[in-house]
């Protein structure tokens, strides 16, 4: 007797299933895309909410591979990269902000008293409801994008930090010291490398508040960026430009998401199946 | 400032520790001689454990003294090595990496110690011959060709093997283990039973074993100590838990330096001894009087010499 192939608790599909599972959801809205477009062109050829793929086609040739008339930059690639680097300065700003107060408040209780309630507290303020704070202390620019994007992922992933920190067995601790470490030498050189992992994977779930906090202070200021283009097209009511940028972004993130996993698969091979 | 301590290694002097209004450990004393294997017994809740964190420095008594060489332990240092029933191994730091661990935590991070090196001109174990004895250590392990693995691949039985080579990597003045066996199945706890005797008639390290087995207690010590909270107290009333444990048995079982073979284990001898320290130390309705614990090692504290310090 076999297995149920598919319903059940306890169905085992075989492979060939599983990938037709897998690509099903997509192939579906992509056809169910299609249709719906087709059939609102065929009605009204200007229509532009629905735009076919061809049209889409050319608006991303347009943006990607011919330079702008008013710029002469490529626009496409012009806004991907200025989000990516707000991204990326202000993601790395608070993973490591988060690894060193995540990793002494952990470890120390004195500081665990001083900073714990704070952050708790401190974390649960809006941050998009500071960003007129920030336009008006920081001025519209780079770093008030930046800043928001390091506010609004910086506690999360500081708690994950402490978290993490203070569910290291104490063992490990003595057992480092035994060892002739000294107190710095356990937090730095046994505990650290033990979160890094984590604190790549607290990245990893802090992407969807980055990109969240990116494209909404883009879309209020900004010259360039994804997200900016995206609120600017829609004035004319692009949706074949609106579009691919939206799947252009899902991509970047998934793309993002999967290095990162794949690094903590690489660099830390002991990570994936520890038990005891 | 090293005080002479008539030949004892460490010494608990009237120690008691308690949790708010919880004693745990009451009047403890206990003094071990270099190359001792002191076995710790007793009831579950005992506090067996919290005796072995008190000599390794994560706590500290509430009251009395803990002194390793006359000194007294003010926190884990490399003086006390231990090894745990989990977590003993790091687990980012293959097998190899985790028994060197303690070399490479002792000294600065390489760049920095080579320039202090350098200034101070001091000569240190290089790192080549630390590898050679922890190679050597792994060999006799029967480990070698498991250097490379992370803990997580290893079993249960080889972390601890490896888990008691990084201790001793150290030269610990004591080793502690804390049920370093009881998470094993019943084959692999006697090969490590074994490996741990090997190690001992070989290093002749003094070691404080805590476990719950007695069996396991008889066959590995040289000497036995029973921790229990079943006992009457001074004024009559029995303990229970509110008193907090005392050491209610202490036996000479050999020489030291003496391991036993395994065949020993299923001797009608060790059977009867057996019985006699479950009796003791761990039926609640037999309590002995605190005046007539069973303390037959002639290191025993007995109440009657009190007050000679």
């Amino acid at each position: 007797m076999r297995p149920p192939e598919l319903f059940g608790l306890f169905a085992v599909p075989r492979r060939l299933t599983s990938v037709v599972l897998i690509i099903l959801p997509f192939i579906a809205v992509i056809a169910l895309y299609w249709i719906a477009s087709d059939i609102r062109l065929a009605d009204n050829p200007q229509d532009k909410l629905l735009p076919s793929f061809r049209q889409m086609g050319d608006a991303v040739w347009r943006m990607a591979f011919e330079p702008d008339v008013r710029t002469g930059t490529y626009l496409w690639w012009a806004d991907t990269f200025a989000s990516l680097r707000r991204l990326a300065i202000g993601l790395s700003l608070s993973a490591m902000t988060a690894l060193f107060l995540g990793l002494n408040v952990g470890m120390f209780p004195g500081l665990r008293f001083l900073c714990l309630p704070f952050l708790t507290v401190v974390s649960i303020i809006p941050p998009l409801s500071i960003l007129p704070i920030l336009f008006i202390t920081v001025g519209v620019d780079e770093v008030a994008k930046i800043v928001l994007i390091y506010i609004g992922t910086v506690f999360l992933m500081t708690r994950d930090m402490t978290l993490t920190t203070t569910a290291i067995p104490r063992e490990q601790v003595t057992k480092a010291l035994t060892l002739g470490a000294s107190e710095l030498g356990v937090v730095y050189r046994v505990i650290m490398p033990q979160v890094m992992p984590r604190l790549i994977n607290a990245l990893r779930l802090s992407l969807g508040a980055a990109w969240l906090f990116l494209i909404a202070a883009e879309a209020i200021v900004a010259t360039e960026g994804l997200g900016y283009r995206i609120f600017l097209v829609r004035r004319y009511l692009s949706m074949d430009v609106i579009l691919p940028y939206v799947a252009w972004i899902t991509l970047l993130g998934f793309t993002i998401d999967w290095l990162l996993r794949m690094a903590v698969r690489r660099f830390y091979p002991w990570y994936a199946r520890q038990g005891s | 400032m090293t005080m002479e301590t008539s030949g004892y290694i460490l010494r608990i002097d009237d120690v008691r520790q308690q949790y708010g209004q919880k004693v745990v450990l009451n009047d403890v004393h206990l003094s071990l001689k270099a190359g001792e294997f002191l076995s710790v017994v007793g009831p579950s809740g005992c506090g067996k454990s919290t005796l072995l964190r008190l000599v390794t420095g994560e706590e500290w008594p509430t009251a009395g003294r803990v002194m390793l060489n006359g000194q007294i332990i003010q926190r884990p240092g490399p003086d006390v090595g231990v090894v745990y029933q989990h977590y003993s191994l790091f687990p980012h730091l293959t097998a190899l990496e985790n028994i060197m661990a303690g070399e490479r935590l002792r000294r600065w991070p390489q760049p920095i110690q080579g320039m202090l090196d350098l200034v101070s001109g001091e000569a240190r174990r290089s790192r080549a011959e630390v590898q050679d004895e922890a190679m050597r250590f792994l060999d006799r392990a029967r480990m070698s060709g498991h250097g490379d693995k992370y803990p997580h691949q290893l079993s249960g039985g080889q972390r601890q093997r490896v888990a008691i080579i990084q201790a001793l990597m150290q030269h610990p003045k004591v080793l502690c283990m804390d049920e370093p066996f009881s998470a094993l199945d019943p084959g692999t706890r006697e090969d490590m039973q074994m490996f741990l005797l090997e190690l001992y008639e070989l290093l002749r390290m003094t070691v404080l074993f805590v476990t719950h087995d007695l069996e396991e207690a008889v066959y590995l010590g040289t000497r036995l100590v029973a921790l229990s909270q079943f006992y009457t107290g001074e004024d009559g009333v029995q303990s229970g838990a509110t008193l907090g444990a005392q050491i209610v048995t202490d036996r000479h079982l050999r020489e030291i330096g003496v391991a036993l073979a395994p065949g020993v284990k299923a001797s009608a001898e060790t059977g009867r001894l057996i019985q006699e320290i479950r009796r003791e130390a761990f039926d609640p309705s037999y309590c002995q009087h605190v005046d007539t614990f069973t303390l037959h090692h002639k290191d025993s504290w007995h109440p009657e010499e009190d007050d000679e310090t």
